[in-house]
């Protein structure tokens, strides 16, 4: 893997491909856009690239179907999926197929940067393991799973179901380990209405990101962990059991499973 | 007016049937009145000929005795002055006019068919004695002459008359001669003709009386009506559904009108519906279309526009404009995603779930807004609600929303909502009927030759126990009187095929769930699949297609403010995406998303409302 922490942009739409090149290129990034997916796909053949920035509605190949074929091809580079069609459906769809992110248009600044950071710090993430995997070192953990009886949704946030019929969600450690230290986190109020795929937190780190966490499950917020909002760092240390975020009543949960991936396969 | 609007034509026929009915009556009264008044006039005619024949005779008597001619003369000339007295005569045995008012006949004969002696000389023998009722006849002398009233007297013999001294008639004659008084009866005919000419008379005032009355009651318990209702059929027809009929009475044509008023609402209604759900598709098709284009002109200007803000830090004065412009970028943002929310073309995704727990969560959520605003929530749900399929997260936006607007509405202190849920059950249109039918090859099953009820039936081949037949089906869903061209036997396999291509129709994966027998199935274009049962005895069959259409099973859900209430003129804007009565603080599209919400699952949802008074929702979801 290359190390220049080159980042491809594809998008059907001018104007998206230089405000991201724009963006991306002021934090110090190296990056090349493409118009569509065959030419993204003649780019990815010939270069490495630290992340991938795509949007899921393209003519001809869209998002969806080049995600698919980067998982045939073995590529492993993580794919950041933008969506104009915000319909949250989609990109939680594209989670399940192996995305690492999902940003709707139209973004912030602030949105982007965080996105590719999250990306770029994922690839690195992702090769560490590789690299112990092939190292065959037992002892190195570089991340902590979910546990079994948890799911996720992609590899951002987990849900567990209690038995009162209430689900509990937080973040992956997995996510975490791709930020920066974390200093503060903004949370919903109880009663609020989260959506599966949109936005029920922020992540403030101490590298000036905020970064949207997007809820693995849908439903009305009935408790949240105060803790967090005193103690951040809760978060990172135990993010699947102190470190909870909200309760919730789900409000479809048996629709929402099927994009969910569960945890029991993560450990092998 | 035309005068042949104004009798319309039930009042004529009524009239003229009541005309009819009236003379018929008058006349069968009037014939057997004036019957009766010409027989009494008639008999009192009798009696008074008769009391005068018999005092003719009688003052005669002494005079004849005595043979005294011309005092018989004078006697008969003085009282035949009478005028209604038209002759007097005496004939004698042999018919010889003896005397006679007319002196002129004196001595003249009389034939024995005449008037006069018929009624004695009919027989062969003549009669000797006249029974005092046949000795009056009546009789005209020409058609056009008055009718005469005659009386034979006939003059017996007696023994005053054989021993006279004259001793003209021989002791063994019975009959002596006839006196014959003839009374003219032109005075009684005058009475029966004036009778009948009143009764003419009575008869015409009573017809022309009972018209007008007719008339006048037709037209306005018939007439007006009618009239109302054609006005308002017409404008029906021209496609005014507003038009309703005012002031119709309690009768069958108010009922009519009434049942018009309401037949106009309802189609009023399900064309806005109608109306409304072409309109949102297309509405939210291009709203999608917008939503989809402005997105990328808008990252454009938010990428840059938050690039710029980050870039320009040590500059407040750029920053403040820039952040404005970040703002609004952001907001915008917010529009074009409730506008999406609104277009979303997505199927909802559904699931069974009760609407009173829809309900209770909704509640729950904005509990604190609406007691912080002292807004009062009654509850009334119906415990015993069927569970509905529905995409929950959808209805429960659709009942937030709703119960925010209704607490937006209400500005005074003791402010209600009332929520109320039930199941209600809507008439169906009847039974469905098979009008198409295709074998997998799109060959046409129908057979115009074979019809059950007058209807074309669908023809199928079927072989069972080695034998082949049609049958022909029963074109009713559900009726089953199927024609059997063949016996089919019970516990034999049965192959049920397409009469022309021989392509088989029975459906291998399936059995009836009923008898479970083998099931057939073909298609009915653009209406799903038709499935039936093989078994003769079984009458299962399933239209999906048309069982999910009949589905007129409804949870209603009612949702009312006793708030400030909305304006006629915006009713019908209402559900119409940007159309908003916030002002500022509203979108505009919460009511038209409500509306996509329930459109998505079949619903139909429906505003009452009245200034000042309050609004009410109604929504109704299928079962």
């Amino acid at each position: 893997m290359n190390d220049k922490r080159d980042i491809l942009i594809i998008d059907d739409e001018q104007v998206i491909l230089d405000a991201v090149f724009k963006i991306a290129e002021s934090e110090g990034f190296k990056v090349e856009t493409a118009l569509n997916a065959n030419e993204a796909l003649s780019k990815i053949n010939q270069d490495n690239y630290s992340a991938i920035l795509c949007d899921i509605m393209m003519p001809e190949i869209d998002g969806l179907q080049l995600l698919d074929k980067l998982n045939s091809d073995h590529k492993k580079i993580p794919v950041v999926m933008i969506t104009g069609y915000s319909t949250v459906e989609n990109a939680v769809n594209s989670l399940y197929k192996g995305a690492v992110d999902f940003i709707a248009k139209p973004f912030t600044f602030e949105e982007i940067t965080s996105a590719i950071y999250r990306a770029v710090a994922y690839g690195k993430l992702q090769s560490k393991i590789e690299e112990a995997k092939k190292n065959n070192k037992e002892g190195s953990v570089i991340y902590v799973p979910c546990p079994p009886r948890y799911k996720r949704l992609g590899n951002i946030s987990w849900m567990s179901l209690e038995n009162q019929g209430t689900a509990v969600i937080g973040v992956t450690d997995l996510y975490l380990q791709t930020l920066h230290t974390l200093k503060y986190i903004e949370m919903l109020e109880t009663e609020n209405v989260i959506v599966q795929g949109n936005s029920c937190a922020k992540l403030e780190t101490d590298d000036e990101l905020t970064h949207n966490l997007l809820a693995s499950v849908g439903g009305r917020i009935v408790e949240r962990n105060e803790m967090l909002l005193t103690d951040p760092a809760l978060l990172e240390k135990d993010p699947y059991f102190k470190g909870w975020i909200y309760r919730i009543i789900p409000s479809d949960i048996e629709y929402e499973m099927k994009y969910l991936i569960s945890c029991s396969s993560d450990r092998m | 007016m035309k005068t042949k609007d104004f009798i319309s034509k039930i009042g004529l026929k009524l009239i003229v049937a009541v005309g009819v009915i009236t003379m018929v009556i008058i006349g069968v009264f009037s014939f057997f009145s004036i019957q009766a008044q010409s027989d009494a006039l008639l008999s009192q005619a009798e009696i008074q000929a008769n009391k005068l024949s018999e005092t003719i005779k009688n003052s005669t008597h002494s005079s004849m005795l005595q043979n005294k001619r011309d005092e018989i003369h004078t006697i008969i000339n003085a009282i035949s002055q009478e005028t209604s007295i038209r002759e007097i005569r005496v004939l004698n045995k042999e018919g010889r006019i003896m005397f006679s008012s007319q002196s002129d006949l004196i001595g003249k004969m009389v034939d024995k068919q005449a008037e006069s002696c018929y009624a004695c000389h009919t027989a062969d023998k003549p009669l000797e004695r006249l029974p005092i009722n046949e000795r009056v006849r009546i009789y005209k002398i020409s058609p056009d002459s008055p009718r005469i009233l005659g009386v034979i007297n006939p003059i017996y013999n007696d023994e005053s008359c054989w021993s006279a001294d004259c001793h003209v008639h021989p002791k063994e004659q019975k009959v002596l001669g006839v006196l014959d008084v003839k009374m003219d009866l032109t005075d009684v005919d005058r009475q029966i003709s004036n009778s009948e000419f009143r009764f003419i008379i009575f008869a015409i005032i009573a017809i022309v009386a009972l018209s007008f009355i007719i008339g006048f009651f037709v037209r306005r318990w018939i007439g007006k009506p009618v009239q109302e209702l054609v006005k308002a059929t017409n404008q029906v027809s021209t496609g005014n559904l507003n038009y309703t009929i005012k002031g119709s009475g309690k009768d069958e044509l108010g009922i009519l009108a009434s049942s018009f008023n309401n037949m106009t609402k309802k189609l009023a209604e399900a064309r806005m519906q109608l109306f409304q759900s072409d309109k949102m598709a297309s509405l939210g098709r291009l709203a999608a279309g917008v939503a989809h284009e402005i997105n990328n002109p808008l990252t454009g200007v938010l990428t840059y526009s938050s690039f710029l803000l980050k870039r320009t830090k040590g500059n407040p004065e750029m920053q403040e404009d820039l952040q404005v412009i970040v703002r609004e970028t952001k907001r915008s943002r917010e529009i074009v995603k409730s506008l999406l929310d609104f277009a979303r073309q997505s199927v909802p995704k559904k699931q069974r779930a009760d609407i009173n727990e829809i309900i209770e969560h909704a509640i729950s959520v904005i509990n604190n807004q609406l007691s912080l605003k002292h807004i009062k929530l009654e509850k009334n749900l119906d415990p015993n609600l069927p569970q509905v399929t529905v995409d929950t997260n959808q209805v429960q936006q659709v009942f937030i929303n709703l119960i925010v607007n209704a607490s937006d509405a209400i500005c005074e202190d003791n402010g209600t909502i009332k929520i109320s849920s039930s199941s209600i059950s809507l008439s169906s249109f009847g039974t469905a009927h098979i009008k198409r039918a295709v074998c997998p090859k799109r060959h046409d099953l129908i057979d115009n030759e074979i019809k059950i009820d007058g209807l074309p039936t669908v023809k199928v081949k079927v072989v069972s126990n080695g034998t082949e037949g049609m049958l022909n089906l029963d074109p009713i869903y559900g009726k089953h009187r199927h024609h059997y061209g063949i016996e089919i036997k019970k516990g034999k396999t049965v192959q049920v095929a397409c009469p022309k291509c021989n392509s088989s129709l029975i459906v291998n994966d399936k059995k009836c769930p009923k008898c479970n027998s083998s099931i057939f199935s073909f298609e009915i274009p653009s209406q799903g699949m038709f499935e039936a049962c093989t078994n003769p005895d079984c009458t299962w069959e399933k239209w999906a297609e048309v069982d999910e259409a009949g589905n007129k099973e409804y949870v209603e859900i009612k949702i009312s403010d006793n708030g400030c209430g909305i304006a006629k003129e915006d009713l019908a804007k209402i559900f119409e995406p940007f159309y908003s009565t916030k002002g500022q603080t509203g979108t505009g599209l919460g009511l038209a998303v409500i509306w996509g919400i329930v459109d998505n699952h079949n619903g139909t949802i429906n505003v009452d409302s009245e200034v000042g008074k309050g609004t009410t929702f109604k929504i109704r979801l299928p079962i």
